[in-house]
């Protein structure tokens, strides 16, 4: 083990006994701060009820439909707007109008088309998703080196698919997966902020728990959300390191 | 002789500037000729090779290829000033990028590749990132590229400029040879005029403001040459003169 990690583990550990010395000085009441030593039973109570997996499917479903729709349709618009500047006059004040607004702000509009329901959730995450990938991509497309275009169109790779194939995306890759990678943490964050409006998942469950104050309840799908957001951006720097294994 | 490119003309403006980078340019190169251009910095050289390899439109006069097209080859090749590599492939994908959209079977491609990075002293690179090489290896890759397609017109702008005398000279006697061997059609920049005189048919002047084709030298030494030959020596001296001359009028900073 490295000193960095030795360091890390200390300091987690501090942090816990910290948590634990407070919450069972009486100081603080219960209910407004659970031991850390309560959170396993709690979670293993979640579990045998069926809630925790029923919930974290939920939201994994809600977040993979929505984070999927977002990225992929922020990539195409994004990329299409640096590379056509017809499509980037035309759209750029839009953009300006509907960029500044929150995801969490069409939450009346994505409840009133599509109900208290998954695409409602998915929906209100794709937005948010979107906009990260749609500035990414953009930068990402705009900053192709000229000359490698130019190159690649000397050696007869003229066509648009010719030149995205050769030249613009892999020259464009670490930036639109560095914007794949921000969004995939930032639907995290949408998630469930939009199932705390009834949606079912983990968001649900924090806000029903919340109401009858069953705080240790709270505090086992709050590590939830980090787990699988670190899981899942684990496995995407891995991706992201295979695939840009180029780099220096 | 034929040409395989025929000038009439051409002029060359960047959006927004005054005035041409260079006008009523006439020239041609002419089948299996070697042809050098040189000229100071800044003076459109490697702006004409653009226009010559219709990676820029020419804002006036006309210009003809006569090249026959082949589907294992491509009719022109350009060697960029500088290496230009993809940093996303290896060294020998970069060789390969004007291989891909030939019909050239798999096995063909790679001994060409091969072939090609073994000309320019590169055999065992292949496999490395463009990052993990030096300038002067870069430059070669480059080069390695231009000759992998078998191009019938050859354009090569600077492309020993950032190389060591020795390399530079065995490059030198190895395009040569291809030359040789080929009857490929090369047009070629450079600043050294040991370099021109060296390898040229002719070698032609570009200066002024706009750049004109100031002079045609013809070098008559016959091949193979010698470094130190009387009329490769003269015509050096020649250009070498002009060139200054051309620089005092302010053709040059
Ligand atoms: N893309 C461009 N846009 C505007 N001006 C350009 C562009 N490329 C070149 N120029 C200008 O055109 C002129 C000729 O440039 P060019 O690169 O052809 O010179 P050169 O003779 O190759 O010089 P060097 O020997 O330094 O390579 C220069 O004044 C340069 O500033
Ligand atoms: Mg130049």
């Amino acid at each position: 083990m490295t000193r960095r990690s030795v360091l890390g583990a200390g300091g987690l550990l501090a942090f816990l006994l910290l948590w634990e010395a407070i919450a069972r000085s009486g100081l603080i009441e219960a209910t407004l701060l659970p031991a850390p030593s309560r959170l396993p039973a709690t979670f293993f109570s979640e579990v045998s009820l069926g809630f925790w997996h029923a919930m974290v499917f939920a939201s994994l479903n809600h977040y993979l439909i929505g984070l999927v729709s977002g990225s992929v349709l922020g990539v195409i618009v994004g990329g299409s707007v640096a590379l056509f500047p017809t499509v980037d006059a035309t759209q750029s004040w839009l953009a300006r109008l509907l960029r500044p607004i929150p995801p969490l702000a069409w939450i009346p509009f994505a409840i009133i088309w599509f109900g208290i329901s998954e695409t409602a959730a998915a929906f209100i995450i794709a937005i948010g998703v979107f906009w990260i990938n749609y500035f990414t991509a953009y930068a990402a497309v705009r900053a192709v080196d000229p000359d490698l275009v130019e190159l690649a169109a000397s050696f007869g790779h003229r066509s648009l698919g010719a030149r995205l194939r050769k030249v613009i995306l892999p020259a464009a890759a670490p930036g639109i997966l560095s914007g794949l990678r921000a969004g995939l943490g930032q639907g995290w964050m949408t998630v469930v902020a939009a199932e705390l409006f009834g949606i079912t998942g983990i968001g649900q469950r924090m806000n029903e728990a919340a109401g009858l104050l069953a705080t240790e309840v709270v505090i086992v799908y709050m590590l939830t959300i980090a787990l699988l957001y670190g899981v899942s951006d684990m496995i995407f720097v891995a991706v992201q390191n295979r695939v840009l294994r180029w780099q220096r | 002789m034929a040409a395989i490119v025929e000038l009439k003309d051409i002029a060359a403006t960047f959006p927004g500037a005054a005035q041409p980078v260079f006008a009523d340019i006439d020239m041609a190169v002419e089948r299996g000729e070697f042809v050098i251009v040189v000229g100071a910095s800044g003076a459109g050289k490697s702006t004409l090779l653009r226009v010559i390899a219709g990676l820029l439109e020419p804002s006036a006069g006309h210009i003809a290829h006569d090249i026959e097209k082949r589907p294992d080859r491509r009719e022109i090749a350009m060697v960029f000033q500088e290496a230009r590599l993809m940093p996303w492939r290896k060294v020998a994908d970069n060789v390969a990028l004007g291989l891909e959209g030939l019909d050239v079977s798999k096995s063909e491609r790679d001994r060409r590749i091969a072939d090609a990075l073994r000309l320019v002293g590169l055999a065992d690179f292949g496999d490395r990132w463009a990052h993990e090489l030096s300038g002067g290896q870069r430059q070669r890759v480059g080069i390695a590229r231009g000759l992998a397609v078998d191009p019938d017109l050859l354009l090569m702008d600077e492309p020993f400029g950032a190389l060591d005398a020795i390399t530079r000279q065995t490059l030198q006697d190895e395009l040569l040879r291809i030359w040789n061997e080929t009857g490929k059609s090369i047009l070629f920049v450079t600043h050294d005029i040991d370099e021109a005189v060296y390898l040229g048919d002719r070698v032609l002047l570009l200066g002024g403001a706009p750049a004109r084709i100031v002079r045609n030298y013809e070098v008559g030494a016959p091949r193979p040459r010698s470094r130190e030959g009387e009329e490769v020596g003269r015509v050096g001296a020649q250009v070498k003169a002009d060139l200054s001359s051309l620089f005092d009028q302010g053709g040059g900073i």
